[in-house]
């Protein structure tokens, strides 16, 4: 075996998976197994006790599980990873290994609706307050940064605002006060963008969407770098002897990916968000051919933007990958590059001329394209987010995420574009009939 | 700095190993390294001047004040000291006939790197030897690290 840089292609297929040990099985198995024998007593102990590495519980980890685990740590250039049953799990795990009562969070306004109310009102129950600044602007991060801050949170690529998160410039904010920045990364996957290339130290990924790919299965994945300095003085819990787990000092004890072991003996194991063996294996799926797909859900978008754009019976369009975007430098220093442009994802939103009556009429019309609440599937998926995924938050808040009140967002899928702009177009017509 | 192939060989051949600097306590992460080991076949030869007086045993094997006072041979001389402190326990180790000089994470010491690799050592700095073995054999995967392998051959398969 030779050391050698794999590319992000072949990671997608390989990472975290040689054949089966026991059975010589080429493809994953499925562990469908809630626990495992010890070997012995102090085999029993020293696993107890993290002195050896191994499987324990199933709530603990799973083989199928870990597979998904190290193929998106190896996706995302990061030191390990850990999975559990949903995007918001993992964002949840990332949130509760960090902090705790009396500690403060700085996010970016422009979230996903349910990140928003986790950090404005579920942590809040819990003594930990969240302030929401302008995503775009690092300066409004630094300004908001408190001396009880421990964690900075946002999106690469926003959900449904389309805000591009200048990841570097925010990381040197969070680490100029001591704390992580984590960063969700579902839009592009970690295909298009690796923001612990650029800084950040956590990533959090929704593997419903583009990871799985096909609409099937809820997911979650969070990933660490593996290079923040957990012993600054800021997180006892990194460095302090383990209250919850025998003394033992995660930082000390596992180094670099220590967070990622605390998570799972502190967090997964306490509050249980498992993910399931057949769900890692079918979000496994969906990841072998993530870069085929992605590079679909990019050309076919960029082209149904510039489709609307050019059309009179759309008000406005927001698409990073088009050149005119107010972002677009930094969508082009992020982002990988797809058919010679930045691929900015599947998602795009746009605003039907007539407001929310003439947006619902045309999502209403669609023949194929699916009105649902999710993106990064296969399908061409719509939805009005002031009414639905953005429902929960006031209008202030709905403003500050991007949300305005007339905004369609398109999921763009990775059907033949022709059929894509024909059911746009005749969407467009039949809702201007009614 | 090690390839993978080299890392590989130094696990797979040397099965004895002297834990400078081993803590009796269990939840130390000197410790914890050793009992891997032990519990992964390697013989584990406790060397740490603290507890030479009383005699202790860890892991059931005998503790040594020095490499030198080991009366038999060992493959491997494995460093849990300060960076700083490595160069004399280095010395010894080629006084020993050690075959191989592991530094552990945080633990570089060039000069002693440097060396050893001129005496005909194997050298290893900055990596855990548990850490490391779970990468290669298996173990390191079932906890969601990156371990960087991508092959078609099942794991721990001799080389």
């Amino acid at each position: 075996m030779a050391d050698h840089l794999f590319q992000p292609e072949t990671l997608a297929i390989h990472a975290g998976q040689v054949p089966d040990s026991a059975t010589g099985a080429r493809a994953l198995p499925i562990y469908q197994t809630t626990s495992y024998v010890f070997d012995s007593a102090d085999h029993a102990a020293s696993l107890f006790n993290l002195q050896t590495f191994g499987n324990i519980y199933a709530r603990l980890s799973n083989p199928t599980v870990a597979a998904l685990e190290e193929r998106v740590a190896a996706l995302e250039g990061g030191r390990a990873a850990i999975a559990s049953a949903s995007g918001m799990a993992s964002e949840a795990m990332a949130l509760m290994t960090i902090l705790q009562q009396g500690d403060h969070v700085v996010a970016a306004g422009a979230l996903y609706g349910g990140s928003v109310t986790m950090l404005a009102v579920s942590l809040k129950r819990f003594g930990i307050e969240a302030s929401f600044v302008d995503a775009s602007d690092p300066q409004a991060f630094a300004a908001a940064m408190r001396s009880n801050t421990r964690a900075v949170f946002a999106e690469s690529l926003g959900n449904p605002s389309l805000t591009v998160l200048d990841i570097a410039a925010v990381a040197d904010v969070a680490h100029a006060h001591g704390v992580p920045l984590i960063v969700d990364n579902t839009v592009p996957s970690p295909f298009l963008c690796n923001p612990l290339r650029h800084g950040a130290d956590i990533v959090v990924h929704s593997a419903t969407k583009y990871l799985g790919g096909h609409g099937t299965t809820l997911a979650g994945v969070m990933v660490e770098g593996g290079k923040f300095p957990w012993d600054n003085g800021k997180f006892p819990g990194m460095t302090e002897p383990s209250v919850g787990y025998h003394g033992v000092k995660f930082y000390e004890t596992f180094g670099d990916f220590g967070f990622t072991m605390r998570a799972r003996m502190e967090v997964l194991r306490v509050y249980g968000s498992t993910l399931a063996p057949i769900a890692a294996w079918q979000i496994l799926q969906g990841i072998e051919s993530l870069h085929v797909r992605m590079e679909r859900h990019c050309s076919n978008a960029r082209k149904v933007a510039q489709f609307l754009q050019q059309d009179p019976r759309i008000s406005w369009v927001n698409y990073p990958g088009l050149s005119d975007h107010p972002q677009y430098g930094l969508v082009q220093k992020q982002m990988r590059q797809v058919d010679g442009a930045p691929g900015a994802s599947g998602l795009l939103a746009f605003g039907v001329k007539g407001g929310i009556e003439a947006g619902m009429r045309f999502i209403e019309a669609a023949q194929f394209m699916s009105h649902v609440a999710n993106i990064g599937d296969t399908r061409t998926l719509i939805i009005h987010p002031a009414s639905t995924t953005h429902r929960q938050l006031d209008a202030q808040q709905q403003l500050d995420a991007g949300v305005g009140p007339d905004m369609v967002r398109m999921s763009v899928g990775i059907e033949h574009i022709d059929d894509i702009l024909w059911d746009i177009d005749q969407a467009l017509r039949s809702g201007a009939r009614a | 700095m090690n390839t993978i192939d080299q890392l590989r060989s130094i696990l797979l051949n040397r099965r004895s190993i002297a834990v400078v600097g081993l803590s009796a306590e269990w939840h130390r992460p000197s410790y914890f390294a050793a009992k891997y080991l032990q519990q992964h076949g390697y013989r584990i030869v406790p060397v740490n001047p603290r507890y030479a007086k009383t005699s202790t045993d860890i892991l059931g094997e005998r503790c040594y004040p020095e490499l030198t006072d080991i009366p038999f041979a060992v493959d491997m001389v494995d460093v849990f000291r300060r960076s700083e402190d490595v160069l004399p326990i280095a010395r010894q180790a080629l006084q020993i006939g050690a075959k191989c000089l592991w530094q552990q994470i945080g633990v570089m010491n060039l000069e002693a790197d440097a060396m050893a690799r001129a005496a005909g050592l194997e050298s290893v700095m900055d990596r855990c030897v548990k850490i490391e073995h779970g990468r290669l054999f298996g173990g390191l995967n079932l906890v969601g690290v990156n371990t960087g392998i991508v092959s078609a051959k099942r794991l721990g398969a001799r080389a």
